[in-house]
């Protein structure tokens, strides 16, 4: 069994002048290996703070999350992270950043090497092994991301809005390579989105989440993640299916937001 | 030669790159609209027409122009100013440089004292009726002097005579003046003058004193006159001063004045002995009106038509000799620009920028001098290499206790007077550098200290100040327990502390080093705090979720992000460091480019100062452009993470 399975997850913050902010309300969910869920809500809905729990940055108020049937406790090699912007080590090259965990781990250096140049090849950076990564487009700096984290081989990958600050096309051949890299991997991928059409093109599962309190709003189970696999994701769009679903959730978030705003006026 | 030369290039180099200049603006395809910054890029002529017109104002208002042109100009108008200086004294007797005769003026300044002192006696509460009266009468003798002196009728008549004579030598001395083999130099004389002239070197001479190796003041201007017409006004000038010591020595006084004077005198010595202690008042008075009677009796009060004539010859001479000057004048108002050259009694001098704005060649001779190592400034070289055996670097940097801590114990001397070394002793002689090995050469002189003072100060700072900051930049209970500590030297300017630390830690290196760890250490801790704590959360995030430990992160993630602030800071520490040490070896030390400013400015030697601020300016733009380098080369991320 390696599932991620979260029991009554409780997240509750304290602002300094004595406000609590419940960020996340008994959020229970498992999680199957192999599994590819996407998170979608308003701002405010906790979903990053659900996925820093997870990586174990941020410890629950109460609750418990498992990976494996072992407690999440703090950060670990286990659990890859890719975040919004890169978060390259810009003194690094392409292939230092992707070679970083391996060379933390001080393993045999001409073994890493051989993997960073085939992790390279997945991902699309063939040859870019030596440039500096603040030479590289954004779309090429989230793919050493991917590399990075995927080089040590971890159980659970969470993705916090990785394609969010790229650019139309580059984002779609991203969300293609996303799939594929699931695909031949098997690996068990959160990923965090604010684009209700990467949520549903890329989701297996789709969990929309409200806010205050932070909880899970409506879960959805997708087609289009296995169709993304042989179609074109353009393709998918058009699908009807797919454009319902979307306007769905989108009134739905989109009456989330009326109600935050009610609420503080 | 150089200096014409170079003066000639400027000339054409300036011209040269306006009117290229102005070629280029009208035929460049730019956009030319005002404001567009494509505007502003390039244009090295400007480059050379800015530098041009620098050199030519440091060439042109230090006289080095009119030194390579005219080099006999200085001493020429040297000549010309000790005529000018005999000649100031009569001068003043007359309303040639003042507004009215030296009698005249006074005549009005006694008499206006004598009016003070007469409205001080009537108005003091001090004096009775009689001694009011007593005064006042003094006041009234005095005032009778006057006439005495500028009634013509009672001028002696020797007087009148001696005066007649001083004017006859004026004459003839204009009349001489103009002709051509004036002065009427003797064989003897004129070996005389040529054995001086080949003494006294020319305009600026650099001399560097045999032995020690200091350099000496320079002549500035030579005395010696090396052209005729030099000669003539050198000749005409001592002879004015013995006509300008005549005529200072003579006075008008006749038999009625002396009588009446000595009269006045006696009277009120006599009046003042009379006067018992309490009455002080009347007795300072009386005092202070024999002064004036004896300013009058000093000063060369004339009738005013005795001086006509001599007026009339000395405006004459005055005419003649800068009729005589020729083109010497025009050079004197062009090419010596705020300023001219003065004499002074015993020796010619620039006065004014020539004086203090040294002349570009001869800087640069006395820096060639000053780069020799024989010669160097205060018997240390400006920068050498020194062959050192590496026995005393070792034992400079091997403490002593190492010996110490050794079992056993240092030989002792036998019966017989012999030591035997054993371990214990020959490890003593390698830590106190007692052996010799071989040698290997070690730089030297002011620049090498001051650098190296800097590079000490700087290497602390950096060693402690770095890891200290990034554990603040990471660490509450550091950043909370060693902020205050910081925050409180830091504000004060380093200066300040100066005074306190060179004399605790002393004049030599140790204090100076010292100072300026104190000032590269809170800004290494600085700029490594914000280093640190500027560093994205999600960096760290990743580096943790990729499995590195705290140490790891430490060194592989923080410290390389707060690498450009670091490498800021020793740049900015770098410049704070070098005023500060420059600073501070003006306040005390024996060795440095600011102890050599500050000895140069002791004497007055202007060369030297500009030296010392172009080494100083030079070695800060090489620390300025290494670090530059440097950065460019570690952080080249800089700015585009």
């Amino acid at each position: 069994m390696s599932d991620l399975v979260s029991l009554n997850l409780n997240m509750i913050f304290k602002s300094p002048k004595g406000e609590t902010v419940h960020a996340l309300k008994d959020v229970s969910f498992t999680l199957k290996k192999g599994e590819l869920l996407t998170v979608l809500g308003p701002s405010g809905c906790g979903k990053t703070t659900l996925l820093n729990i997870a990586a174990g940055f941020l410890r629950p108020t109460s609750g418990k999350l498992t990976l494996n049937e072992k407690e999440i406790d703090g950060p670990g090699v286990e659990r890859g992270m890719v975040f919004q912007q890169g978060a390259l080590f810009e003194w690094l090259t392409v292939a230092e950043n992707v070679n970083f965990g391996l060379r933390m781990k001080q393993e045999n250096h001409e073994v890493t090497a051989k993997k960073v140049e085939e992790w390279l090849d997945i991902v699309g950076l063939k040859g870019f092994g030596n440039t500096p990564t603040y030479q590289l487009s954004g779309g090429m700096q989230q793919r050493v991301a991917l590399a990075r984290c995927l080089i040590n081989d971890p159980d659970l990958i969470l993705m916090d809005e990785p394609l969010g600050a790229l650019d139309a096309l580059t984002r779609e051949k991203m969300q293609s390579l996303v799939l594929k890299i699931w695909k031949e991997t098997g690996k068990t991928i959160i990923l965090i989105t604010h684009s209700v059409e990467e949520a549903l093109l890329l989701g297996e599962r789709l969990y929309v989440m409200a806010p205050r309190p932070g909880r899970i709003h409506k879960e959805y189970k997708l087609p289009f993640a296995e169709m993304g696999l042989k179609e074109d994701l353009r393709e998918i769009k058009k699908n009807k299916e797919f454009s319902s679903k979307r306007e769905e959730i989108l009134s739905m978030i989109w009456n989330m937001e009326e109600e935050i705003m009610g609420k503080e006026n | 030669m150089l200096t014409q030369i170079l003066t000639i290039i400027i000339f054409v180099a300036i011209i040269g790159c306006i009117l290229y200049g102005r070629q280029l603006i009208k035929t460049e395809k730019v956009d030319a609209v005002f404001g567009n910054p494509e505007r502003a890029k390039g244009g090295t002529h400007w480059v050379v027409v800015g530098t041009s017109a620098i050199l030519l104002v440091w060439l042109y208002y230090s006289w080095d122009i009119a030194k390579g042109f005219y080099p006999k100009s200085a001493n020429e108008l040297c000549q010309v100013a000790k005529v000018n200086e005999s000649l100031l004294g009569l001068k003043y007797q007359f309303p040639i440089e003042e507004r009215e005769f030296k009698s005249t003026s006074i005549i009005k300044i006694e008499n206006k004292n004598l009016k003070r002192v007469t409205k001080e006696i009537q108005n003091s509460p001090d004096l009775n009726d009689q001694q009011k009266n007593i005064l006042v009468g003094y006041i009234a003798q005095t005032k009778q002097l006057i006439p005495l002196l500028t009634n013509e009728d009672l001028m002696e008549i020797n007087t009148k005579l001696q005066i007649k004579e001083l004017t006859e030598q004026i004459k003839l001395l204009s009349s001489n003046f103009q002709k051509k083999d004036y002065p009427f130099e003797s064989d003897e004389q004129k070996t005389e003058r040529q054995k001086a002239l080949s003494e006294q070197g020319s305009w600026g001479i650099i001399t560097v004193r045999t032995g020690t190796g200091s350099i000496e003041n320079t002549i500035e201007v030579p005395m010696v006159p090396e052209t005729n017409k030099g000669l003539k006004f050198d000749v005409a000038a001592k002879e004015l001063k013995i006509i300008n010591d005549k005529f200072f020595k003579l006075r008008n006084h006749n038999p009625q004045f002396k009588n009446s004077i000595k009269k006045l005198k006696d009277e009120i010595k006599a009046y003042r002995k009379s006067l018992g202690d309490t009455e002080e008042v009347a007795s300072t008075l009386a005092k202070d009106i024999v002064k004036i009677a004896r300013r009058i009796e000093y000063a060369s009060i004339y009738p005013p038509a005795a001086l006509n004539e001599m007026k009339t010859a000395i405006i004459e001479f005055d005419n003649v000799q800068k009729d005589q000057q020729g083109g010497l004048w025009l050079i004197d108002l062009i090419l010596f620009p705020a300023g001219t050259i003065v004499s002074s009694g015993t020796s010619c001098s620039e006065q004014g920028s020539g004086r203090w704005l040294p002349k570009p060649s001869d800087t640069f001779n006395k820096f060639v001098l000053m780069s020799k190592p024989s010669v160097g400034y205060k018997n240390i070289p400006l920068l050498w290499i020194e062959m050192i055996d590496v026995s005393s670097i070792v034992g400079f940097i091997l403490p002593d206790w190492i010996a110490d801590i050794l079992p056993g114990e240092y030989p002792v001397h036998t019966n017989e007077g012999i030591v035997d070394q054993n371990f214990k002793g020959k490890v003593l002689k390698v830590v106190t550098g007692d052996f010799k090995l071989f040698k290997i050469p070690v730089p030297y002189g002011h620049i090498w200290d001051s650098f190296l003072r800097v590079f000490l100060g700087l290497v602390f700072g950096i060693i402690i100040g770095v890891p200290l900051g990034l554990f603040m930049g990471l660490n509450r209970f550091a950043k909370g327990f060693f902020d205050p500590l910081i925050e409180l030297y830091r504000p004060v300017p380093p200066l300040a502390w100066a005074p306190l630390i060179i004399s605790v830690l002393g004049i030599d290196n140790t204090g100076k080093v010292f100072l300026l760890f104190m000032v590269s250490l809170s800004i290494m801790i600085i700029s490594a705090r914000a280093g640190a704590s500027g560093t994205q959360l999600s960096k760290i995030h990743a580096a943790h979720s990729l499995g590195a430990s705290k140490k790891q992160i430490l060194r592989h993630v923080i410290f390389p992000n707060s690498l450009p602030e670091i490498l800021t800071g020793i740049r900015v520490a770098v410049g704070m460091c070098w005023g500060t040490l420059v600073a501070a070896e003006f306040l005390a030390g024996t060795t440095g480019i600011g102890f050599v400013e500050n000895v140069a400015k002791k004497y007055f030697q202007y060369e030297v100062i500009w030296i010392t601020i172009f080494i100083m300016g030079m070695l800060g733009l090489l620390f300025d452009i290494t670090l530059r380098k440097i950065i460019d080369k570690t952080i080249p991320w800089r700015g585009k993470g």
